[in-house]
């Protein structure tokens, strides 16, 4: 969708762009001029000032210094914040490629229109439009090691020792993927549904009469056909999952324990501009500047690896 | 060009199959739904019923009481309140700023359109926390810390509501502004008159998208709010959480309470949400 619209916007930037009409330019302006000044203010000047502000020592008491690369260098030689960026990386390995495989055969099993279906898809969408933090909380008291929902069942089942999730250093992570997986995954299967909108039945069937069985069908028409819906999905929660930050917050009561297992790229940098004691406005800057080029560079990779499995028709 | 075809009776295999998916997608859709369940029947459970270690999953008796002890310990009324009017007014602000926006991307036509609607399209990758910091510094500086403005200004326009509307406005036929334009109407009129009313399905997802996303944003208002008055309904209940020694009865009162109301807007808008969505690839987040 945003893909094929940065094409065709190109090609219009490459030619000459059509007629422009006499007096359009200053209504133009009048009618932008409401959106673009909080544009500006706060998305642009925003950018470019991280920018800026991530070569600076500035705790917004004192006068800001110039720093040079050093909150680049303290970064990459802070293990708290290598382990903040191999869980956020974690998460969004665990998260992307399931809630993607799994709306997908949701996706696939609603476009059947069996009975029901409405309600169905309510149900598995219901979890993206929910508040995330209080949903967090919820999930918090599902995990709770000795009455929540999970392991009181695990007990009663017999299972002697069950997980003690955001308890303990191995577990925490996996139940935050949890929770994004089942954030994600309605939000993903409305976009696989309309992509399965496209998919032409008379070729299915066609396929159908020549023999071809249900995962031939699936693997040599369906989902070439549905690859563009695929691509998008898979960047659109990708860049989600490396934004993970509530959810962490409100299960550990905003500690990140137990050791910062559940610690994430957003993480540290609300805590070094807002929790320690002395704001380090410059280097949360660096990490939201890292966090962009991160964001950007996936988004660009994915863009450049589309030609090899993305089918637009 | 649709043909019309008769539905071949299903064969016992296929009837089979159907079922067993219809099974799995029922089973899946229960799973994603037990956490409410076990929010609200935890809402109303006793303590001595909570703390138990053998699940349990009816609540006997039902105390009510919780909603009522929440309502007293925490000024919920207060955050229901805060969370209203911010979102009221980032949802207002949004579709004039949006609607007239888009109206100039679709239907003017001024040097640089291209370049500057690609530049908007471009920072839709921008997550928000990545211009957290130089936000909370203009904030700061506006002395807006702790302010029902500092809550809304940054989100009083949004690019992803922009784009929305203008790809519906782009799908709107000429024909009738036209006959506006011939009659002597000027933009305003026809932006008004003619566009606006013909938007109102995007009209409508743009309301939602820009309520939702505003009732659900939890790191902004923790970075600028810390008087207790001014906190939104999210980050009020989870604060209350760290206060008190743990009553996840109480909590999950307060957890119903705040998410009840936005089940209820899904419900019924439903429809254009998904339709938002599919429109533009996007939710508002």
């Amino acid at each position: 969708m945003i893909g094929s619209l940065l094409r065709r916007l190109t090609r219009r930037l490459a030619g000459t762009d059509s007629s422009y009409r006499r007096g359009d330019g200053r209504v133009a302006l009048l009618f932008l001029l409401p959106d673009l000044i909080p544009f500006l203010a706060f998305t642009v000047l925003g950018v470019f000032a991280t920018f800026g502000l991530s070569f600076s020592r500035w705790d917004l008491v004192t006068t800001p210094s110039w720093v040079g690369l050093d909150n680049y260098s303290n970064l990459f030689s802070d293990d708290l914040f290598r382990k903040v960026v191999r869980n956020t990386f974690v998460y969004t390995l665990g998260v992307v490629p399931l809630s993607t495989a799994l709306a997908l055969l949701a996706a696939l099993g609603l476009n059947l229109k069996l009975p029901g279906s409405l309600v169905l898809r309510t149900a598995y969408f219901a979890p993206y439009i929910t508040t995330l933090a209080a949903a967090a909380l919820v999930f918090q008291w599902v995990y709770d090691p000795r009455a929540g929902l999970i392991d009181s069942v695990l007990y009663a089942i017999g299972v002697p020792n069950p997980p003690e999730w955001l308890n303990s250093t191995f577990w925490a992570l996996p139940a935050l993927i949890i929770f994004g997986i089942w954030r994600q995954i309605g939000f993903n299967i409305v976009l696989f549904l309309a992509g399965l909108q496209g998919v032409d039945r008379n070729m299915l069937e066609a396929a159908s009469v020549d023999g071809a069985g249900r995962w031939a069908r699936f693997r040599y028409i369906t989902l070439p056909l549905i690859s563009p819906t695929t691509f998008f999905v898979v960047i659109i929660s990708t860049i989600g999952s490396f934004q993970v930050f509530d959810q962490a917050y409100v299960m550990t009561n905003g500690r990140f324990y137990p050791d910062n297992a559940t610690n994430t790229v957003v993480g540290y940098l609300f805590q070094k501009a807002f929790v320690s004691s002395t704001a380090e406005l410059g280097l949360s800057s660096a990490v939201a500047w890292l966090l962009f080029l991160f964001v950007f560079a996936i988004t660009m990779i994915q863009f450049a690896v589309q030609r090899r499995w993305v089918h637009y028709g | 060009m649709p043909v019309l075809r008769e539905r071949r009776p299903l064969t016992a295999r296929q009837r089979a199959w159907r079922i067993a998916i219809w099974l799995l997608l029922v089973a899946g859709a229960l799973l994603v739904s037990l956490p409410f369940i076990y929010m609200v029947v935890s809402s109303v459970e006793t303590n001595e019923q909570i703390g138990a270690l053998t699940p349990q999953f009816i609540p006997n008796p039902i105390q009510w009481d919780n909603y009522a002890t929440v309502w007293q310990q925490l000024p919920v009324g207060r955050f229901f309140v805060n969370s209203l009017i911010v979102a009221g007014a980032i949802t207002v602000g949004q579709v004039i700023t949006a609607s007239m926006a888009a109206y100039a991307f679709s239907r003017l036509r001024f040097p640089g359109r291209s370049l500057l609607f690609a530049g908007y399209l471009a920072t839709l990758i921008i997550p928000f926390q990545v211009t957290l910091i130089p936000n909370y510094i203009l904030i700061h500086y506006l002395g807006w810390n702790n302010t029902y403005q500092g809550l809304i200004a940054p989100f009083i326009s949004s690019v992803f509501s922009t784009f929305l509307l203008r790809q519906f406005f782009l799908g709107i036929p000429n024909d009738l502004e036209e006959a506006a334009l011939l009659d002597g109407a000027g933009h305003w009129i026809i932006y008004s008159r003619v566009i606006m009313p013909l938007a109102r399905p995007a009209l409508a997802a743009v309301v939602i998208f820009a309520f939702l996303g505003s009732w659900n944003n939890f790191l902004w208002p923790l970075v600028v709010i810390d008087s207790e008055s001014l906190k939104t309904l999210p980050l009020g209940i989870v604060e209350f959480e760290g206060e008190y020694t743990i009553q996840w009865n109480l909590l999950m009162a307060g957890a119903s309470l705040s998410l009840l109301p936005v089940l209820a807007v899904y419900l019924a808008a439903q429809r254009w949400i998904v339709e938002g969505i599919t429109l533009t690839g996007q939710g508002g987040r």
